[in-house]
């Protein structure tokens, strides 16, 4: 190329280029948009099998849209038109009936289901699959250890149609968790074909592809942009979804989401900072659904093993001193549950989360540091997740402050998400703040995983009390054996002895906040807060 | 000129070494545990350590590296955890979105900043040079978020001209068949008008972003490069000779101030593809930047290697196009040479 051509073209390039005029129209169609709910979020998945190494949380969402569990939960409607999940009301998925038994529970399957490529559905399909959640190690093993499967010679094919899981133990969380999102029943068949020597489940197949029967399908997945999904128009495990088409855009900054809802160009948005919601809920535009997490508290913990805060007294004093009423109003907009501030008089409930007797009272804490020995308070750290920092930091700020007035002086340490988990398992941060949510609703599971002595990750405190154990197992013993005035004994002991002992200091029941259209309805709130599409009806 | 091209590769590979072996290190010594992470949060220890085995982080960190080199080698950057693709597919798909997007902002940037430029240095201290001033002091003083949340909330919010901010194209338009990546060319080449005039309307505005952000180098390069040359003697020369107004200083002046303006596009493009995270995020446009941080939240280490990597590679060619580029504006320097 000649150096004048060269130059003659290039500025013809640039002049070209500049009469691209702005288009201003946006011209969305009208047809399929009515038949499509446009969901935004922060982050999408990365993974959209649960069994999955690393699997995140949007992933679940895929996982429980595309697959299908032997059983799920029936729907309730909260006095404020909220529909939410029965915690103890199962109803048929794939099973048509279920028979518990003593030391096993039989489920006989519907005929007529097949997955998503036309293969029917048969007891082999669902042992497999089972038989995967147990094996394959890391989050989908754990949790199915909650419910006590443990072993895949616990799931009997009897016949095509019929499969029984037999107990390791009694344990009344067997059958609550064959319905959360792990157990979900895989096309053995299709993944097995695409599994290799190295890779005997097929993790990498299931990856990117979805092998159920659920009543949606994935049809393109750009990972962090997009995720299309649609309707499965064979499914025949419940009426079939309205919503033709769901389209799932990540949009990472909060601002836009919002503005896309304001503007009626997305349907449904979620992971809002609270302050956006209480101004979209006041100006009325938008139906917003506050839920609060089932199972699911934010609290100050605090590190037993080390002084100061193996003293019972220290903790008491923070305790006091924790600024409740301003956080959940500055903080978290009055969108949350107080975990604080019962009647003195009030006897414990048999039920969690319920709130603590305590208030902040300044001079109560000071006078409690006293007795423990720190009249002059001491230096600490607080820690917190940056992951989630639009709470955490005015959180962190505001106990910070109210600390100082009992001469507990605090340096705030601000940990990267990635990080946190880690230092969270390494248990040595003195003071930090962390929230923690159960899939299963009820209050001995949580009490397992944060105060029990055998020490899990949740039990950030390193707490261990021979007591607490004591009354966590025999309220998990009760409960499977029926036992009721035991369990409720149990439950009331351990709640009080957690309060007392204080080594993690509840502070709120944070929500789950909804906002969408006025024209879609049909939301529901599950337990792994994630949207079911199958209810969402758009007029 | 072929063996100036290979001179100039061979110096650039110690370089690229030099990257793979520093980012290894670097991402891994990063404070957070990936095992940890990916485990996912209800994760015990013995599940961390599953996923750690998984991931092949239990092994010493020259094994590690050596099986990261192996790989390399084979062209395979290995799979990100974030995405759950592999790295190199994930950077085929959103390379040439970072790409379109800041060629796009930057041929916006010099229509605008050239004549911009060209007109303050012929006319200094004149309203154009005053306004010259301003806009290049504006456009580098607003930080890039900013100018694209303002223009987000001006033109799509308030006004409604723009389409909403939802990356490449509108949700329900098709992308076109991917042969390049880029939007614009693809749909030009399938004759997909409506995909076409989707990524327009998409591009404006992170475009308009990236434009505003990069006027400034453009333009205040092109205006002080004019004025050295517009007072040269070969122009006054010309001028006496009467030669036409815009024959002096577009034929002969600006050819020869084009060279340093031409070091500055080349490092403000490579500035702009690397640096247009927050547009990106803003415009929840899909592109490398983005990719590149999210993955580096996440301790996931492959995409981070991976960016650095594809990027070094990008700078080095970058540079040879502008060396070979020099050339073809000014014989002087091929002679040279």
């Amino acid at each position: 190329m000649k150096r004048r051509d060269f130059l003659k073209s290039t500025t013809a390039l640039a002049a070209s280029t500049m009469v691209t005029a702005p288009a201003i129209w946006s011209a969305a169609k009208a047809q399929s948009r009515a038949e499509t709910i446009l969901v935004v979020s922060e982050s999408g998945p990365n993974n959209v099998d649960i069994h999955g190494v690393g699997t995140n949380v949007p992933g679940y969402e895929v996982a429980w849209n595309c697959y299908d569990r032997l059983i799920s939960h029936e729907m309730k409607t909260l006095p404020n038109g909220t529909q939410y999940y029965e915690r103890d009301k199962f109803k048929p998925e794939l099973a048509e009936d279920m028979n518990p038994g003593d030391m096993s529970v039989t489920f006989k399957l519907r005929k007529d289901a097949t997955f998503q490529d036309g293969t029917p559905v048969k007891a082999q399909d669902v042992k497999w699959s089972l038989d995967r959640a147990v094996s394959v190690g890391g989050f989908p093993t754990f949790q199915m250890g909650a419910g006590s499967m443990e072993k895949p010679e616990q799931f009997v094919v009897v016949d095509d149609h019929t499969i029984r899981v037999d107990y390791l133990r009694k344990d009344r969380l067997t059958i609550p968790d064959l319905a959360v999102i792990v157990p979900c029943v895989m096309n053995s068949g299709l993944v097995k074909k695409n599994a290799t020597e190295k890779d005997p489940w097929g993790l990498e197949y299931t990856k990117q592809n979805v092998s159920g029967s659920g009543a949606y399908r994935v049809v393109s997945w750009t990972p962090g942009t997009e995720v299309t999904l649609e309707r499965n128009d064979n499914w025949k495990l419940g009426p079939l979804p309205k919503t033709k088409r769901i389209v799932w855009r990540m949009v990472p900054s909060a601002g836009n989401r919002r503005a896309l809802l304001e503007r009626g160009d997305a349907d449904i948005s979620y992971e809002l900072p609270n302050k956006d919601f209480v101004e979209l809920k006041e100006q009325g535009k938008l139906n917003v659904v506050s839920t609060p997490f089932s199972n699911g508290i934010t609290y100050l913990g605090m590190n037993v093993t080390k002084a100061p805060f193996d003293n019972p007294k220290v903790r008491q004093a923070v305790a006091y001193a924790v600024p409740y009423q301003k956080i959940v109003d500055a903080v978290l907009y009055g969108l949350a549950s107080p975990m604080f501030g019962a009647p003195a008089g009030k006897a414990t409930d048999v039920a969690w989360p319920q709130p603590t007797k305590y208030n902040t009272d300044i001079a109560k804490a000071k006078a409690l540091m006293a007795e423990a020995g720190y009249p002059n308070g001491f230096e600490t750290t607080l820690s917190f997740d940056l992951g989630f920092g639009t709470v955490n930091e005015p959180l962190a700020v505001l106990i910070q402050e109210s600390l100082g007035q009992i001469g507990i002086k605090t340096t705030i340490n601000k940990v990267p998400g990635a990080n946190f988990r880690t230092e969270l398992n390494k248990k040595v941060m003195p003071l930090y703040i962390n929230v923690f949510s159960g899939w299963l609703d009820y209050p001995e599971y949580f009490f397992i995983w944060c105060y029990h002595g055998k020490n899990s990750v949740f039990n950030t405190m390193s707490y261990q009390s021979k007591e607490m154990d004591a009354m966590i197992d025999a309220a998990g013993a009760a409960a499977s054996a029926g036992d009721t005035a035991n369990y409720e004994k149990n439950v009331k002991g351990f709640v009080d002895l957690a309060f007392t002992d204080m080594p993690r200091i509840p502070i709120f029941q944070p929500y789950s906040n909804v906002a969408m259209q006025k024209n879609v309805s049909g939301y529901q709130y599950w337990f792994h807060r994630r949207l079911d599409y199958r209810a969402l009806v758009k007029a | 000129m072929m063996s100036l091209v290979f001179k100039r590769l061979l110096v650039a590979l110690p370089s690229l070494v030099g990257v793979v072996i520093v980012t290894f290190l670097l991402t891994r010594a990063l404070p957070g545990d990936p095992a940890a992470y990916f485990a996912g949060p209800a994760a015990t220890t013995e599940a961390i350590e599953q996923v750690r085995v998984k991931l092949g982080l239990d092994k010493p960190l020259l094994t590690q590296f050596m099986l990261y080199c192996r790989d390399l080698v084979r062209g395979d950057l290995g799979a990100s955890l974030t995405t759950g693709q592999s790295v190199v597919s994930d950077i085929k798909a959103r390379l040439p979105a970072s790409a379109e997007l800041t060629l796009v902002g930057l041929i916006v940037s010099i229509v605008i900043a050239l004549p911009l430029g060209i007109l303050a240095a012929t006319k200094p201290n004149s309203w154009i040079d005053h306004v010259c001033r301003i806009v290049t002091t504006a456009g580098v003083s607003l930080p890039v978020f900013f100018t694209g949340l303002i223009l987000v909330y001006v033109f799509y919010y308030l006004l409604g001209w723009a389409p909403s901010p939802l990356g490449r194209l509108d949700v329900f338009l098709t992308p076109p068949r991917n042969i390049t990546g880029f939007y614009l060319i693809d749909s030009a080449l399938t004759g997909n008008g409506e995909a076409f005039v989707g990524s327009v309307k998409q591009l404006f505005l992170p475009a308009m972003t990236m434009a505003i952000f990069s006027l400034a180098p453009i333009a205040r390069m092109t205006r002080a490069s004019m004025l050295a040359v517009l007072s040269s003697d070969f122009v006054r020369t010309a001028r006496a000779s009467g030669l036409s107004t815009f024959t002096v200083v577009v034929t002969y002046a600006f050819r020869n101030a084009m060279l340093p303006v031409i070091t500055t596009l080349g490092m403000v493009f490579s500035f702009l593809l690397g640096a247009n995270v927050l547009v990106e995020k803003v415009f929840a446009w899909p592109g490398i930047g983005s990719y590149a941080v999210e993955a580096l939240i996440a301790s996931d280490f492959a995409p981070v290697q991976g960016f650095v990597l594809t990027m070094a590679v990008m700078y080095v060619a970058l540079n040879l196009a502008i060396d070979l580029l020099y050339g073809f504006i000014d014989p002087r320097v091929r002679l040279e040479a």
